[in-house]
């Protein structure tokens, strides 16, 4: 077959011309508005192949030609168009809560547990630290914090006189978003950084509590930190897992590529760190509002931590019903979605 | 590396769409990052004017939670969010990206979901490591299909954008039945990188490609004439 010569070619553009604009003039339309009449939608539709075909006419009269190019972008607007998958945000937020986090939580169980541990060793290890070497304490509070710890007080205690509570609250939920989301994206140092983001929180937190204990002030520690402290922590460790996830799935991708692997883990992350992300910023209110006000009560504190915290694992073990709950089901619910 | 990614389609014609490189990322996040910097900074000077605090040093005297609710919060924000929220609303795309003549799609050619969007733009700090997107431009240089940590990560490619119908109103019939449509390209080639190319080259590649074409050059002296005869070739 021969290659059509430039009078064919010229009298063959000038003849689709007017498609190609038309085509391009209705592509815009559906790109800007998704409520277009259904007769541009299948005019569109039946214009698909048509494009096609003159894109396999085109590569043959000039292969790599800016006709080519522009065909094709045309080509690829309409295919876009064609098979975007469906969004409904309701629709992912429900398969979120209900089927994605009960999943990914149940998968990474054990690493969970393994964070867990070295979160709390650390903390263990920081709190013998400062015990059995005083001085060391330096190494984890600023010179005003012991002063201030020495005289009897905490560094909590005035905050309120200085800043108000939405400041300290704002302060504090971008903090500890970006703490969490670090541990997350750090752990593509093969999990490392992940490590050793959480050590170090771990053992700062052992050390604070070691010099408080020292002047007999870890009681009031505990009463400001408790209120918002369970979920605090408790995102942190799971963004943790997140990052160590996502750092083992380079060191070992196991069956899948270590692109897929790590594609997935990432996926799985960014579940986890929305959700942790969400909880944090009720977790800084609650710090700039409850903890540091002494018109609350240990108890109610108390309540709200727990309360606080139980409710981020009801998210996180897919919001059961208090039916499933007291029945049981909703832990075999919980294997069930990881199996599936 | 890979130039395009090919997405199979029902009508045996593939889906081609050619891979931004290194250049055109970097050209693009310049420009959002000017934008968003002057946006955030813009925020944040008239919000210091409005409160009264734009006197000879920037100190401020007592921390009110209005001026840092008002002020520096939406400063940050705008600064921290402009790239995912933007992304998320522009299908892809951000001013910067739009300028560049580029756009993030998935690995099947689609527009990415929030999700993949927010994955991205999680490890954008692992790409920023240890500074000036070091790590993220490396990896554009190293990986096929010229991607970062975060593209990685969400399944994301960025691809040249080409508009719909982009180019079809600069082929005129009578041009093409002059010079056919393989010589339509590499004049409009030629003519639109004119200003790009050093003088010596351009009247080189013109001269040539004129005397191919069976137009008479003698008497051209001047770029502006050279330029002109092109031109007219695609009259």
């Amino acid at each position: 077959m021969s290659a059509p010569d430039s009078a064919q070619t010229s009298r063959w553009i000038e003849t689709r011309m007017p498609v190609w604009q038309q085509l391009a003039s209705r592509i815009k339309t559906l790109e800007s508005d998704r409520t277009t009449d259904p007769e541009v939608i299948r005019e569109t539709l039946r214009l698909y192949p048509e494009l096609a075909r003159d894109i396999a006419i085109a590569r043959r009269v000039a292969p790599e030609g800016q006709l080519v190019r522009m065909l094709e972008g045309t080509y690829a607007c309409v295919h876009q168009l064609v098979y975007q998958p469906p969004r409904n945000l309701t629709e992912s937020l429900r398969r979120l809560v209900h089927h994605d986090l009960p999943v990914i939580l149940y998968a990474m169980r054990w690493r969970l547990l393994s964070v867990t541990l070295l979160f709390v060793l650390s903390t263990l290890a920081g709190w013998m630290l400062v015990m059995a070497w005083p001085q060391t304490a330096g190494l984890f509070a600023s010179p005003e914090m012991m002063d201030g710890v020495e005289a009897g007080e905490l560094w909590t205690d005035h905050i309120l006189h200085s800043t108000p509570s939405s400041v300290i609250s704002a302060g504090i939920f971008t903090n500890n978003v970006s703490v969490a989301f670090l541990s997350i994206g750090i752990g593509v140092l093969f999990g490392l950084g992940t490590i050793y983001i959480i050590g170090l929180n771990g053992v700062m937190l052992g050390a604070v509590f070691a010099l408080t204990a020292q002047h007999d002030l870890a009681g009031r520690l505990f009463n400001f930190v408790i209120a918002h402290g369970v979920v605090e922590l408790s995102a942190i460790v799971l963004c943790g897992t997140s990052g160590l996830v996502l750092g083992e799935s380079l060191a070992r991708p196991g069956m899948k590529t270590r692109r897929q692997a790590f594609r997935d883990a990432a996926g799985d992350a960014a579940r986890i760190g929305l959700v942790c992300g969400v909880f944090l910023i009720g977790a800084g209110i609650i710090e700039g509002y409850i903890s540091p006000n002494p018109a609350f009560p240990l108890a109610l504190r108390t309540l709200v931590g727990i309360g606080y915290g139980l409710l981020l694992f009801w998210v996180l073990a897919g919001t059961p019903s208090r039916q499933e709950i007291r029945e049981g089901r909703w832990f075999s619910r919980f294997c069930q979605s990881a199996a599936d | 590396m890979s130039e395009s990614i090919n997405i199979a389609s029902v009508t045996g014609i593939d889906v081609r769409m050619r891979i931004a490189g290194p250049g055109a990322r970097s050209y693009a996040f310049i420009i959002d990052w000017h934008i968003r910097l002057l946006i955030a900074l813009a925020w944040f000077l008239l919000g210091i004017i409005l409160y009264g605090m734009g006197s000879a040093s920037f100190e401020i005297q007592g921390l009110h939670s209005s001026w840092f609710f008002m002020v520096l919060l939406p400063a940050l924000a705008i600064y921290t969010f402009y790239h995912p929220v933007l992304e998320i609303l522009m299908a892809g795309r951000t001013p910067g990206k739009r300028m560049a003549g580029v756009r993030i799609v998935t690995l099947e050619g689609h527009v990415p979901g929030i999700g993949a969007l927010i994955v991205r733009n999680l490890l954008r700090f692992v790409d920023s490591l240890p500074m000036f997107y070091a790590l993220g431009l490396l990896c554009t240089m190293v990986t096929s299909q010229s991607v970062r940590v975060g593209d990685l990560a969400a399944g994301t490619v960025l691809i040249y954008d080409r508009p719909a119908g982009d180019t079809v109103k600069n082929l005129t019939e009578a041009s093409l039945n002059r010079i056919g449509l393989q010589q339509n390209d590499l004049v409009r080639d030629l003519v639109s990188r004119w200003d790009e190319l050093r003088p010596e080259v351009r009247r080189d590649l013109g001269e040539k490609l004129l005397m191919q074409l069976g137009v008479d050059i003698r008497g051209v002296k001047s770029d502006e004439v050279l330029f002109a005869r092109l031109n007219l070739l695609l009259k």
